[in-house]
């Protein structure tokens, strides 16, 4: 970065830097689309599959006191789901892919630097995660008439596992790269592994996580409750449908509150300990102050490093930060240009964005529970319609959260250690046209991916669910 | 520790050449040897449920190459890199492919697929020969341990020839698959290709030899200094000839398990050559990234066995659970 007019800021990045950076973006951003809701869905239908198996009339544990007809439902929507799950999983692993061998292929220069570290947790999620995820998700999809109904709901359970654990190993090395942490120098300028408990039990870690995984089960919920709300809308598939949206609006509102409090708070803490740059961007803060306030809303401009038509609320962000009034907060002004995100305003914007959306989804899910509660829900179509119109949004939501960690990190690649001009592949291995091909051949070939799936969800879910029939006994 | 990563390295592309190139292999072949329709059906049926857990080992073995060895992983990925790519958006089309053809029921479609399919299959048992002919053959490292190869070096004509038997080789296994698992007369007119097949692949396999040994001359004195891996060229012989005979007498899954000791024993047969590099520069040049200058810090090493060890044993379990529920003998069904 270089301010060549007062105030002004440029980034300077080489072309290589550019594609390499725009490749990423765009396959990591559309991956990302699919194992939210892998993650999410694994949940529910774990849910859905322990009900129809274990639940049983008197059960002493009352979630799982259901009904025969209730177990048939159940068994019903969680065989619903694994279809949309089996279609959505195969694009996540097909999208996942370039992930790994890009770490090689565009940041050689990074995978050389760091690979002594996160080669741990990246190679423990192929070993523990995938192999557990994909096995079981054979026996789930192909299994059913197979396996005993003890085995068909644990694949259900593994492949829940598996999903979540895959989160946990990736959380584990956007952590790292985050707040490096269990590492020592080597000879060559390289880090190396010095303690896995360090790097397992990286302060970043638990809320990042617990974080990522509440936005992966809120948009889980919220595609539940949209079928649901759409089913009903269109007058079919009733008992399907209020399943869904019963369990989808009560989880919705358990999980908007999560990623509010404790995990985004405690998150949002993380960062402003620890990347006080990535922290002032995302509050568009330029000025340090003391009893700092906390805008709703406001236009970064990073020429005039000011905030333009702000609506904030006084002093709250202090408060927010340190539980104190009047703390003080440090402001963009006080940090070099050279440490700031190379873009101050999407950093604010995505995050703002995030936040905003989290707040309207607290409002949906809460209004849609009270509903539920006064036994109104089924047959308020205005709720009906807000809910199935909210979950793209919770898509949005997430990326914009990523968006937030990621482009708040720069210009680091490893926070403080590398800068990511640093990681790139060498520009006489990789010459940047190269990656201009592929990075055209990747937007060709994800657009295509987008029509198809979109056209098989479309034919799922025009075509409903099996009507529901008695799931196998459970030893009673 | 270094070795034992080298030998977990070379053992876990052994699991995905064997593993993933029966389906590659029965995908390059189906679409000669399956007709449209409910033959074919059959065949993307056998391998549906296990695909997927088949290609995990080649993502973990990334995983083990990125873990063990990041400076050969960073330099052969970036100077391998339009090779790579391919690889990725072949594997997407493969893997949409497989999985979205039986969600239609129309002709036209599952015929885009089953092409799909077939010719993304044989691109990559062809590509991947390719990545491995340029590895025996050495790169043009750099004192960084970074090459860059133009697309048409990539191709160079030893490359091509180990393309050209990798896919032959990954078609004999996969038509060893069909006769074990498909039915009525696929199951034969794959049990007739493989036999076909199998001259072919002798005759690539002897006539690899000599270009392998003019490649990488000092291949042979590395075998020969430890000759107890003499066993692996001989366990890939033992394997070729067992094809033959098991598939004359008809019993296909000894020929199977022997067409596995042969990409078994030929993959050894190259690492231990290969031993101690990883990624060897040209003949002659002394860029050559070897697994101690290739490696991760020893402590990481050391860690990262002992997990590692009980990973695998639960991948194991997992797949000897999935393969005794998905193929029991398609008659017994």
């Amino acid at each position: 970065l270089t301010g060549s007019a007062p105030g002004l800021v440029i980034v300077e990045m080489s072309s290589e830097e550019t594609v390499d950076r725009l490749q990423f973006t765009l396959t990591v951003t559309y991956h990302y689309l699919f194992p939210v809701l892998t993650m999410g869905l694994a949940l529910f239908i774990a849910y859905f599959k322990t009900v129809s198996y274990a639940g049983r009339e008197g059960h002493r544990f009352r979630p799982l006191r259901k009904t025969a007809a209730e177990r048939a439902t159940a068994e019903s929507v969680s065989r619903f789901w694994t279809k949309i799950l089996a279609v959505n999983f195969a694009f996540g692993v097909v999208t996942g892919v370039p992930l790994e061998f890009q770490f090689g292929t565009n940041w050689a220069q990074f995978s050389n630097f760091a690979g002594g570290v996160i080669g741990q947790t990246l190679a423990m999620e192929g070993t523990f995660a995938f192999f557990l995820e994909s096995v079981f998700l054979g026996v789930l999809l192909f299994g059913a008439a197979r396996v005993s109904p003890r085995v068909h709901w644990l694949a259900a359970v593994a492949v829940f596992v598996g999903a979540w654990l895959s989160g946990w190993f990736i959380i584990a090395t956007n952590a790292w790269m985050q707040h490096p942490v269990g590492y020592t120098a080597d000879a060559h300028g390289r880090v190396q592994l010095d303690s896995l408990g360090d790097l397992l039990t990286n302060p970043w870690l638990p809320w990042q996580y617990l974080h990522n995984m509440g936005g992966a089960a809120l948009t889980g919920a919220f595609v539940l409750a949209a079928l649901g709300a759409f089913y009903l809308l269109s007058d079919r598939n009733h008992a399907f449908a209020r399943s869904c949206l019963r369990v989808g609006v009560v989880a919705a509102l358990a999980l908007s509150i999560w990623m509010i409090f404790p995990t985004g708070d405690r998150q949002a803490h993380n960062v402003f300990e620890h990347q006080p740059a990535t922290f002032a961007s995302m509050e568009g803060l330029f000025e340090t102050e003391r009893g700092a306030p906390l805008v709703i809303v406001g236009n970064p401009n990073t020429r005039e490093r000011t905030l333009e038509s702000t609506i904030e609320m006084p002093r709250l962000l202090s408060f927010l930060t340190s539980r104190n009034w009047t703390s003080r907060v440090r402001g963009l002004n006080d940090i070099p240009e050279r440490r700031w995100p190379d873009s101050v305003p999407l950093v604010y914007y995505a995050y703002h964005i995030m936040v905003g959306l989290g707040t309207i989804f607290l409002v949906i899910a809460g209004l849609g529970a009270f509903l539920l509660w006064r036994g109104r829900l089924y047959g308020s179509r205005p709720m009906l319609w807000a809910l199935l119109l909210a979950f793209p949004f919770t898509y949005i939501a997430n990326i914009a959260g990523w968006t937030t960690a990621e482009v708040g990190r720069q210009p680091w690649v490893v926070y403080g250690l590398l800068r990511t001009e640093h990681g790139i592949s060498p520009p006489e291995s990789v010459p940047s046209g190269t990656t201009l091909f592929t990075l055209l051949g990747f937007g060709g070939l994800y657009v295509l991916a987008s029509i198809l799936f979109v056209l098989f969800i479309v034919r799922i879910v025009a075509r409903g669910p099996e009507p529901a029939r008695a799931p196998a006994r459970a030893p009673a | 520790m270094e070795t034992v990563w080298f030998v977990a390295l070379a053992a876990m592309i052994t699991a995905y050449v064997v593993l993933d190139g029966f389906d590659l292999g029965a995908g390059a072949l189906h679409l000669w040897l399956a007709r449209p329709g409910e033959e074919r059906e059959r065949v993307t049926e056998a391998i549906g449920p296990v695909w997927n857990g088949n290609e995990v080992w080649l993502i973990a073995g990334g995983g083990v190459l990125f873990l063990a060895f990041p400076r050969a992983y960073a330099g052969a990925f970036s100077g391998l890199y339009f090779g790579l790519i391919l690889v990725l958006w072949l594997l997407i089309g493969r893997g949409l492919a497989l999985e979205l053809r039986h969600q239609l029921d129309n002709p036209l479609w599952r015929s885009a697929c089953d092409a799909v399919f077939g010719l993304s299959s044989l691109a990559l048992a062809v590509v991947f020969g390719i990545a491995l002919g340029n590895v025996v053959r050495g790169v043009p490292l750099n004192a960084e341990g970074y090459f860059h190869l133009p697309l048409f070096d990539i191709l160079n004509w030893y490359a091509l020839l180990v393309g050209l038997f990798g896919l032959v080789v990954l078609a004999t296994h996969g038509a060893l698959l069909l006769a074990l698992r498909a039915r009525g007369e696929v199951r034969e007119r794959a049990a007739r290709g493989a036999r076909r097949l199998w001259w072919a692949e002798a005759l690539l396999a002897a006539g690899l030899i000599w270009p392998t040994l003019s490649v990488r001359p000092d291949m042979l004195d590395r075998l020969v200094d430890h000759p107890w891996t003499l066993v692996f060229p001989l366990l890939a012989l033992t394997g070729l000839v067992a094809i033959l005979v098991f598939g004359r007498r008809g019993q296909a899954l000894r020929a199977f398990a022997a067409s596995a000791a042969f990409i078994a024993g030929l993959l050894a047969t190259m690492a231990a050559g290969l031993y101690p590099d990883i990624l060897p520069a040209r003949e002659g040049d002394p860029n050559g990234l070897t697994i101690d200058n290739a490696a991760a810090g020893s402590h990481g090493l050391e860690v990262a066995i002992v997990w590692w060890s009980i990973g695998m044993l639960l991948a194991v379990a997992y797949f000897v659970h999935a393969y005794r529920l998905f193929f029991t003998p398609a008659s017994e069904r």
